[in-house]
């Protein structure tokens, strides 16, 4: 048993966060949002000459063999900076899926176009009425003897406006909540019959609705055996929990700091407020809600190897509900704390309040993963 | 990074287990997990099993009984020991009065006392709190004038656990009188129980239990070869005391236990239809503190991994300041869940409930034992003040 971080483990994360230090400052992140995209082409080339997003995948395929702690160090840096790319959408969803489902060519093919950032990716898989329920799939795939072709609705689909390329799930048999029946298709982002609907999200990323109307996908283009991606998209899911329980990990670890030093130098009745134990015991509060979460997501990065899918499950649900509570409050103490300046858009800590409350809201809120959890019997 | 423990590991905890197993006499670990109270007899019974196999001390010098066990060790000891549950040693002996004598004491001292402590051929109560002086221990006013060979103490000292039992107390006391710096002039003494002068009063407790008293110090003479390091070193021994590791006490094992009896009796219990367990939002509670504790596992790992890293230290990870607070906040959350699972079963009142085990019900000490636990978030600094320690780390005031 140990938490120490392997020699190559600790260079990653060393250049990582000098990297964020030091091209992610508030005033630099909001001139990466006025992009045309809403993110930074040029951050997103310099992620790919940093190694980051060949990270999870396996070097005979262009990757570079990194595993989920290497996703957690990344994810962690991006949460301190509030990063605006796609890199969840590309490399831990989207890219997870390929991994996972992909064929041999498949991979071959896109893995070194994702690791040296000519191509993204998003997962459009959400749809109006499926909320957290990752089985709930109604957009359609029919077959005939050209191939396939899709019919049907995804919202909030992480960056989907600009990926290049979609990799979308469908019921290919069955009725709507079955987990058997789901394909997943690799369509191009401006295909045929596409229509994207591309906006802001809360947090200042940005998301897609996305219509899919007689969209055509040629049999090569299926990723995976077809009616059989559920635990895949179960997996990944499970991946992309960790990775953005890391985020929040880092975006909270960030937020406590600022508060922290706001406590500090924030000068009322003549002295630093800080001094005001009725403010020291909620700053401490914070701290033991941000060590109870960083503590669940290194468990969630620990265990996103494990192959028991149900074992995989409560871990999991646990990480995410001890991130969704830490973050929820944290956020919270974090903005009372501050008073006005918590609610400035001119201050960083607002957004970390933001990005910590969208965080929650992926992947199965807090609600959802107790209810998870309540119907496995428990944790143990 | 690997949550695996090594073979080693595993084995020492598989024998830690089957050790605990083959000599836990089964009444006791049936009144450890009713919550009831535990004879004189049976605490001093169970130390002396540990202390035959060699466990009894684990944490002091070798030389004097302590195991050498690692960080690892030791938490598989503390999380079996909790996880049975068998009654922990008495902590006054081995966490409190052990150590110190062992850091600060002459060798006469620790001639005279460790091995009887480590028996528990001595029951030690502590003599620090005060009607006045609580959380704001230097406040104390008990006081120790040196007379010849001897200091004569006067003074009241309260919320002195088990003193009906004790044989010996050690005692804060002031050896000069209190100036600017309160926290000078005080001496730590050691002190017969058994002395004239000396008047056990008991405080029944909200619990039902007996166990915390009022013992008033009137003119008792103690022999100078009882003072435990120099005059007025008392302070720094209170400290020392204070800031000993606290990773034993986030009571990770207790809560599993806890957990597993909430869901056992839940089981049971008829809610309408079927099981109290069968109503999901009951789980959903349930779920909540599981979270909560899976956390505070893996953040005493954490500061457990930090320690084998750097070795043994006598500076407190300030991390374990949180485990006390994180670990009695789910404690007392596992004593609201069981009173939940008992209902109106709870609300039956038995005075015998403490010691008469023929007409014992199951139930009879749930309501008790969530009013008594309130108690680990007060002792052993409260969790107030560990929040204004943490504070001063992070903000400097």
């Amino acid at each position: 048993m140990d938490f120490d971080l392997t020699e190559e483990q600790r260079m990653l994360k060393d250049s990582v966060d000098r990297w964020i230090a030091e091209n992610y400052s508030f005033e630099q992140r909001s001139r990466h949002m006025k992009c045309p995209d809403g993110w930074n082409r040029e951050v997103w080339e310099q992620y790919a000459e940093l190694g980051l997003l060949g990270i999870p995948f396996d070097e005979g395929e262009g990757g570079l063999g990194g595993g989920p702690i290497e996703t957690m160090l990344v994810m962690e840096a991006f949460g301190r900076g509030l990063t605006l790319e796609p890199y969840l959408a590309t490399v831990v969803l989207a890219g997870g899926l390929l991994r996972l489902a992909g064929s041999a060519s498949q991979r071959r093919t896109l893995v070194p176009q994702i690791a040296d950032g000519r191509l993204t990716l998003a997962f459009a898989h959400t749809e109006r009425h499926s909320r957290f329920e990752l089985a709930d799939v109604s957009t359609i795939a029919r077959l005939d003897e050209k191939g396939w072709t899709l019919e049907g609705e995804k919202t909030v689909v992480l960056h989907g406006d600009s990926a290049d390329k979609l990799v979308v799930s469908a019921r290919t048999s069955g009725s709507r909540c079955d987990a058997d029946g789901i394909t997943l298709f690799l369509v191009a982002g401006d295909a045929k019959g596409i229509a994207r609907r591309g906006y802001a999200t809360q947090d200042g990323l940005r998301a897609a609705d996305i219509e899919l109307d007689g969209v055509r996908v040629s049999p090569e283009d299926v990723l995976g055996k077809p009616g059989n991606a559920y635990p895949a998209i179960a997996r990944v899911v499970d991946e992309a929990i960790a990775a953005v329980c890391a985020e929040a990990l880092g975006a909270m670890t960030a937020l406590h700091e600022l508060t922290v030093e706001y406590l500090k130098n924030r000068r009322q009745f003549g002295v630093p407020i800080g001094s005001f134990q009725v403010l020291q015991h909620r700053a401490v509060d914070m701290l033991i809600a941000l060590e109870q979460a960083r503590s669940m997501a290194i468990l969630a990065s620990m265990s996103v190897a494990e192959n028991d899918a149900e074992v995989r499950g409560r871990c999991l649900a646990a990480a995410k509900a001890q991130i969704g509570s830490s973050s929820r409050f944290i956020g919270q103490e974090a903005t009372q704390l501050h008073g006005g300046m918590g609610l400035t858009m001119e201050y960083s800590g607002g957004h970390y309040f933001k990005r910590l409350t969208m965080i929650e809201s992926l992947f199965g809120n807090t609600a959802h993963q107790l209810q998870r959890l309540a119907r496995a019997g428990g944790l143990e | 990074m690997d949550l695996r423990f090594t073979a080693e590991e595993l084995a020492f905890r598989d024998e830690v287990r089957s050790f605990i197993q083959g000599a836990l006499p089964e009444a006791v670990r049936k009144k450890m997990i009713e919550g009831r109270q535990l004879t004189k007899d049976e605490v001093v019974s169970w130390q002396r099993t540990l202390n035959a196999k060699g466990w009894a001390v684990p944490h002091w010098p070798v030389e004097w009984g302590g195991t050498g066990w690692s960080a690892v060790q030791h938490y598989f000891f503390d999380d079996e020991l909790q996880q049975a549950p068998a009654p922990l040693c008495l902590p006054f002996n081995v966490n409190m009065i052990g150590p110190v004598i062992a850091a600060f004491g002459n060798e006469a001292q620790k001639k005279r006392f460790l091995p009887r402590a480590a028996n528990l051929d001595d029951w030690w109560c502590q003599g620090f709190s005060e009607p006045g002086a609580g959380s704001d221990l230097a406040a104390l006013k008990s006081n120790a004038r040196l007379s010849g060979e001897h200091y004569v103490v006067n003074g009241q000292k309260m919320w002195t656990s088990f003193a009906q039992f004790a044989d010996w107390m050690f005692c804060l006391a002031r050896t000069e009188p209190a100036t600017a710096r309160k926290q000078q002039g005080i001496s730590f003494l050691l002190i017969d129980m058994k002395t004239p002068g000396i008047t056990v009063r008991p405080i029944a407790t909200i619990d039902g239990g007996q166990d915390v008293n009022e013992v008033f110090l009137e003119e008792v003479m103690v022999p100078i070869e009882n003072l435990v390091g120099r005059p007025g070193e008392g302070w720094n021994i209170a400290k020392f005391l204070l800031g000993k590791e606290r990773t034993g006490l986030a009571r990770v094992g207790t809560s599993k236990e806890r957990i597993r009896r909430i869901k056992q009796l839940a089981s049971i219990e008829q809610s309408g239809a079927g099981p109290l367990w069968e109503d999901l939002r009951f789980r959903e509670r349930v779920a909540a503190v599981e979270v909560e504790l899976k956390a505070l596992e893996m953040t005493l790992l954490r500061v457990i991994a930090a320690e084998k890293r750097r070795g043994p230290s006598d500076k407190p990870d300030p991390a374990s300041s949180i485990l006390k607070i994180k670990g009695t906040e789910i404690l007392q959350a596992t004593t609201e869940l069981l009173l939940e699972v008992a209902g109106p079963q709870a609300m039956r009142y038995r005075s015998e409930a403490l010691e008469d085990m023929a007409h014992s019900d199951w139930a009879d000490r749930i309501a008790p034992n969530y009013f008594g636990w309130r108690k680990f978030s007060i002792f052993g600094g409260s969790n107030e003040i560990l929040k204004n320690v943490i504070a001063k780390t992070i903000l400097g005031f």
